[in-house]
């Protein structure tokens, strides 16, 4: 795919969420009522820039879904605002938030319950088309083709029902889907997470060119920070219904400032023997607390390996810590954050080492970038001569080109 | 010599002692048995079939390998590649029919488990042999007692009277890091977390101080926190209790801190066999590139595009006189699309199917 050189982000925020707060009440007995409330997201904000992706990490139950549904209005918020592109999208009309659902698309998790599995691949693809009058007829059956080019998929399935593909294929069907519209924005929720380990990579890959090729900016909500670190040209992370960090990923990943962050950064497996060896893991303390009602003060203090090593200062419990800035565009809610800093918990066993090992040519590309970049990488063996180039197999050259830090 | 647990000091010392004087005779036996089989577990040309009405699918296809003692082995790769039937080959809990273990030895210390009586085969297993599945959620009675289902295993084969099978549950449950446990004891599952009930799951695996682990995705449903959690767990319970693990896994990441050997399946067989730094350093098969390139991974430089494998793997019915990998991998020749390759050595024990990555071959 020849890539047009991708638009630079801008400064201009397409998105922005000011003290969303999205509570699902809970209700009890015969006359259901509510005694309580699931405070799944609990004042947060952000912002997307244009062509930007901004990652949202966190784990299960810490709101990150919930935000992704509430800023395209799948859920209804309990206070806060959305505002896209300037235009509250709580206070829209039905026939203008129509008009703006064009503009923002989803896609989801589950490959497999996510796709109707009575309607074709065809009827699946024409609905948002028909729903927003885009195009009849042959004008239809044409763009229709194109999307599932453009996702990689054969045009000729186009009658076919969602069992006869794999999760892969079932994925970029939800993507066809998703960008029959021409939309601007995409929610991405977990879109790689049900998938086969290679299969991940070719969904990913999609995404990445998608992206530069249709410029879409994207809010890509994700469990694992390792694909998230590939992805996003900045990363927000959540923990209970808050959003505890917020950065650019070369920054947030060699220097987090929030214990949490670094205590999920000290989990993250890394498939390297030696830096598995090396790696000193924060076990967290316990579960996640309940939302229904989260600890006083910072919501982490309850396992945080910080508070516990300043001997647990007061404010950590009486006090919720704001999202203050820590340098330029990076900002974390810890009122120690500067302590956070000092450490090399999280981060002491990973960067350092650098090798990627894999192909012979995939190692000397890496190799290669990684010396444009400074940094020195010892080659595989056997790296350094290598054979012939066999036919490139994965459609594109790799690297170069691509958008890097 | 040594018994095999080092009892936490408990308030019931009494029946600590007669616990320690189990596991010590225990710890004897094992001894005597060690001498008699050198691996704990030697699977040799093992072929699990699955007879379906569309054919007959080789799930499992001539694999053989080897666990020591105390040992954690990896099987790695993508879902259907037969790393799952291997395991319940192992326990002897392939459903029957479609499936059928259709050739192959299983010794468990030297005894072949695939021709084993069904009553001798259910007192290994759940002693001799724990389990931990992926999903915590399922594989848990909503009906019963936490405590009752650790202590089924424990009544069944350990013969303890009821008390000392509590105390010895009750145990358990803060050897896994259970809080409050004699609290705990009469709570049902849907009481636990996902991370909560796992340990339970794995208290009930260790129970009856097993040889070995078979643990098939134990943290796939988990958060990374708590799958932090777990893996710390089984690392050192397995140490503690000197159990050799299984580890059935699709996380390279996972593999290269858990495991002292991997093996690595495609399409039911082994495709490349070695320990985690040999794999890791220096791997010798195109799949496993593969696998180790599509990975983004924290230790990465940022962007650029992924290398992915592209297309899918086989279906597992007749399968052709070739290698099973070569429709995907980018170094093929014709030899790939006539001839399946063997297993051969790379350097000691690195073992890699592969005609490109021999010493006669095109790969260097």
């Amino acid at each position: 795919m020849t890539a047009a050189p991708r638009d630079p982000i801008s400064q201009e925020n397409l998105l922005d969420v000011g003290g969303l707060k999205v509570y699902f009440p809970i209700q009890s007995g015969f006359l259901q009522r509510t005694i309580g409330s699931v405070k799944a997201v609990d004042g947060i904000s952000f912002e997307v820039r244009r062509g930007e992706t901004l990652g949202l990490v966190g784990e299960s139950g810490c709101g990150k879904s919930t935000t992704g549904r509430a800023v395209i209005r799948l859920n209804r918020p309990t206070a806060g605002t959305v505002r896209f592109d300037g235009i509250d999208v709580y206070a829209l009309k039905p026939n203008d938030l129509r008009r703006l659902r064009r503009r923002m698309q989803i896609i989801f998790q589950d490959p497999y319950s996510s796709l109707d599995p009575r309607m074709t691949v065809n009827s699946i693809i024409s609905e948002p088309i028909e729903t927003h009058n885009l195009k009849k007829g042959a004008a239809k059956r044409e763009r229709i083709a194109e999307l599932l080019e453009i996702v990689g998929l054969d045009p000729r399935y186009v009658n076919r029902y969602p069992h006869e593909f794999s999760g892969g294929q079932r994925q970029r069907i939800g993507i066809a889907r998703a960008l029959a519209v021409e939309p601007e924005f995409i929610v991405c929720d977990e879109p790689i997470s049900a998938l086969d380990v290679s299969i991940q990579a070719q969904v990913l890959n999609l995404l990445t060119d998608l992206r530069e090729r249709l410029g879409l900016t994207y809010l890509f909500i994700a469990h694992d920070l390792s694909v998230v670190k590939h992805i996003s040209d900045r990363v927000a992370v959540m923990y209970l219904g808050k959003l505890v960090e917020i950065g650019p990923p070369d920054i947030l990943y060699n220097g987090p400032g929030h214990p949490y962050t670094r205590a999920l950064l000290s989990a993250v497996p890394v498939p390297d023997p030696v830096t598995e060896r090396r790696r000193k893991r924060v076990i967290l303390k316990g579960d996640v607390p309940s939302p229904v009602n989260p600890p006083s003060g910072c919501r982490f203090h309850t396992r945080c390996w910080l508070y516990e090593r300043l001997g647990k200062p007061e404010n950590c419990r009486t006090e919720d810590p704001p999202l203050r800035v820590l340098q330029g565009d990076h900002r974390a809610a810890c009122h120690y954050a500067e302590e956070a800093l000092k450490t090399d918990v999280g981060v002491a066993h990973v960067g350092d080492r650098r090798v990627r090992r894999g192909t012979p040519e995939a190692a000397l590309k890496f190799a290669h970038r990684a010396a444009a970049e400074g940094l020195d990488v010892p080659l595989t063996e056997g790296a350094a001569e290598l054979p012939p180039s066999p036919a490139e197999h994965d459609g594109g050259p790799s690297g170069e080109g691509g958008p890097t830090s | 010599m040594n018994p095999t647990v080092d009892q936490a000091p408990t308030a019931e010392a009494a029946v600590d002692i007669s616990l320690q004087d189990h596991l010590a005779i225990e710890g004897h036996d094992r001894d005597l048995k060690r001498a008699k089989a050198e691996n704990l577990l030697e699977v040799r040309n093992l072929s699990t079939h699955f007879f379906t009405p569309d054919g007959v699918v080789h799930a499992v296809d001539d694999v053989s390998f080897t666990l020591g003692y105390g040992e954690t082995l990896g099987l790695v790769g993508e879902s259907g590649c037969g790393k799952t039937v291997t395991a319940l080959s192992i326990s002897r809990l392939v459903p029957d029919p479609p499936g059928k273990i259709v050739s192959g030895e299983i010794l468990f210390e030297g005894q072949d488990v695939v021709t084993l009586p069904s009553d001798a085969m259910r007192r290994l297993r759940g002693k001799e042999i724990g389990f931990i599945f992926q999903d915590p959620v399922t594989s848990l009675n909503p009906t019963l007692t936490i405590g009752y289902q650790i202590a089924e295993p424990i009544r069944q084969h350990m013969n303890l009277p009821s008390r000392a099978a509590k105390d010895r549950v009750v145990e358990l449950l803060s050897k896994v890091g259970i809080p409050r446990p004699k609290d705990r004891y009469g709570d049902y599952p849907h009481q636990f977390s996902g991370g909560m009930r796992q340990r339970v799951m794995i208290a009930i695996a260790l129970s009856c101080d097993p040889k070995l682990l078979l643990a098939d995705e134990p943290t796939t449903a988990l958060d990374v926190t708590i799958q932090a959690q777990i893996l710390e767990l089984i690392q050192r319970l397995s140490e503690e209790f000197k159990t050799a693990v299984l580890l059935i896994t699709h996380d390279l990441g996972i593999a290269a801190g858990m495991c002292d050997h991997i093996n690595v399946m495609y399409a039911g067989r082994i495709v490349e066999t070695g320990t985690v730094d040999q794999l890791y350093e220096n791997p010798r098969m195109p799949y496993s590139w593969g696998l180790l390139d599509s990975l983004p991974r924290l230790d990465d430089i940022r962007g650029g595009r992924l290398r992915t494998i592209e297309g899918l793997p086989p279906l597992l019915i007749n399968m052709p006189d070739a290698c099973r990998f070569n429709p995907r991998c980018a170094y093929t020749r014709d030899i790939c699309r006539e001839k399946e390759p063997e297993l051969t050595t790379r350097e000691d024990d690195h073992e890699a199917r592969c005609w490109g990555t021999q010493s006669d071959g095109w790969i260097p």
